[in-house]
């Protein structure tokens, strides 16, 4: 590697800027023979020795967070604010919630800087792809795509540094199909295994607790907003019990990030409008601390 | 050197020169101008899927005429050299200008030192907030660059189709009218030729455009009924 970007002039679009047949940005990167590309690198040599190595030692901040749950037709995925440095709240507004093209939502748990390169270098891949190939890739495509990444990542998820991502989506159709377009989620784990969840799924730390949130609120034929209000009841149930989730902050007006895939594609709620979701959730919580209740069939729940 | 013959370099450069413009005369035009909206393109282009016209980056799109395989390489080397850049840095930091001194010098290089000169002409372009800010480049087989304003045409009738564009651009023009002077300019010169008989189906037309309004990927493709009822006005 020499020079980055520069070195791309004097030598001209040749070698691995003409190879025929790669459409995967990875692969054209890796071929360069250059570190521009960092992503999935080996850690350093532990300076302690032993198969462990030094990393496990270093406090780096972590995404906490993530809950996404279908609705009538698309995916509505939603994340907390907070990272955590160990015990430390090393911050409190950060955004863990992306579109990684038109038509899919990434959320990512675990080390946070790891995680964002992850993003955007899934973003660029997915993009990459589109205009080499003048079509996007399915949504499998994309998933699975997303699986390879995390997998070269496993050298550093071993040392500690593990990323965890959520991938939801619809097929992007044409523009004139009338077919209906229906949400699908996908889960993982550090080492690239791809799972495709039935309904709804929540990661990161807080991820028991909204996941047993989810499981009594979520309705896949609900609408849009009923499905944002689920997701914002999720986090406020983890916030409520895990220390590293962040609740909705009133006072400074930090809420939740709450993204929507569709047949539209994606879209982001603006503050006005997670703001007014929040505030009802946080009022009816002074009426029902524990949120919602479930009425048992022939019991005696009231 | 004892080249058992020897040949100019002046000789050598004007066959590789005649050699390329004749393959380039064969090819179909292609017509890149600025409007309100953005930047139009327009190819005269028989295939729905092998395109002229391609986006590269946010705000930089890509037009060729001449050798399919050719072309295309060098387009796809173009979104490497843009997605590389982006990734490294920022997006804000992939130009028209870095990467159409990068085709300038790999298609130099390849015209002095490849037996075969490219039989291609491509155009760069990037738009910006206002007309003033768009830049056009077009590169030739050789690696020569030059930057345009306002509109310009390549391909076999590309002089022609400059004479009659010179005759109509003007800065006000908007997206209906700038895609009815592209397609009519287009057409009167298939029918002066006649080699095409009269004039050409709108199905045969390739049109995309670098929209100004849109919020980062400003490259969008004008697809038949859009087409039609800009036409129509």
């Amino acid at each position: 590697m020499s020079g980055g970007g520069d070195s791309q002039g004097s030598i001209g679009l040749t070698g691995a800027f003409t190879q025929p047949g790669v459409s995967s940005f990875v692969e054209f990167s890796n071929s360069l023979d250059s570190s521009l590309v960092t992503f999935g690198a080996e850690p350093p040599v532990s300076v302690s020795g032993g198969s462990r190595g030094s990393l496990d030692n270093i406090d780096v901040p972590h995404g906490t967070t993530i809950v996404a749950t279908k609705f009538a037709g698309g995916v509505v995925m939603a994340g907390d604010r907070r990272a955590t440095s160990g015990h430390l709240i090393s911050q409190r507004d950060i955004e863990k919630v992306f579109a990684s093209d038109d038509y899919s939502l990434i959320g990512i748990a675990g080390a946070a800087g790891i995680a964002l390169e992850l993003v955007r270098l899934f973003q660029v891949e997915l993009e990459h792809y589109e205009k080499m190939e003048g079509a996007p890739l399915s949504l499998d495509g994309k998933a699975s795509r997303l699986s390879a990444l995390l997998r070269s990542n496993l050298a550093m998820a071993m040392h500690g540094l593990a990323v965890v991502p959520l991938f939801a989506g619809v097929e992007s159709l044409p523009v004139d199909s009338d077919n209906a377009t229906e949400g699908q989620i996908y889960s993982y784990d550090v080492t690239g295994g791809r799972y495709e969840e039935r309904d709804f799924h929540a990661i990161g730390s807080g991820s028991s607790f909204a996941r047993g949130s989810l499981k009594k609120l979520y309705d896949p034929a609900s609408s849009e907003s009923v499905a944002a209000t689920t997701c914002i009841e999720a986090l406020y149930d983890a916030a409520d019990d895990d220390s590293a989730t962040g609740g909705p902050d009133m006072t400074r007006r930090i809420f939740p990030i709450i993204t929507v895939v569709d047949a539209n594609g994606t879209r982001f709620l603006n503050d006005g409008e997670v703001g007014d979701l929040v505030e009802q959730v946080v009022n009816r919580r002074y009426e029902l601390p524990d949120g919602p209740r479930a009425t048992l069939q022939g019991g005696s729940n009231s | 050197m004892n080249l058992p013959y020897y040949v100019t370099p002046e000789q050598i450069t004007k066959d590789k020169a005649d050699f390329a413009r004749k393959g380039i005369s064969r090819g179909r035009s292609v017509i890149v101008m600025q409007c309100q909206e953005g930047i139009l393109l327009v190819a005269q282009n028989g295939s729905k899927s092998l395109h002229k016209v391609a986006e590269i980056y946010d705000r930089i799109a890509f037009a060729a005429v001449g050798k399919y395989n050719e072309f295309e390489s060098l387009r796809q080397a173009g979104v490497r050299f843009a997605d590389l850049r982006g990734y490294t840095y920022a997006r804000s930091d992939v130009n028209a200008r870095s990467l159409a001194n990068a085709y300038a010098q790999t298609m130099g290089s390849i015209f002095t030192e490849a037996a075969k000169p490219l039989e291609v002409e491509i155009v760069v372009a990037e738009v910006g907030d206002s007309l003033d800010e768009d830049q056009i480049y077009v590169l030739s087989f050789d690696g020569s660059v030059a930057d345009k304003r306002g509109y310009l045409a390549i391909g076999g009738a590309a002089e022609d189709l400059n004479t009659s564009l010179a005759a109509k651009w003007n800065t006000e023009l908007d997206l209906s009218e700038a895609v009815q002077l592209a397609v009519t300019s287009l057409r009167k010169n298939v029918s002066n030729d006649g080699s095409e008989g009269q004039g050409f189906d709108e199905s045969e037309l390739e049109v995309a455009l670098l929209e100004r309004k849109l919020p980062r990927r400003k490259f969008r493709r004008i697809l038949a009924n859009e087409l039609t009822s800009l036409i129509a006005g």
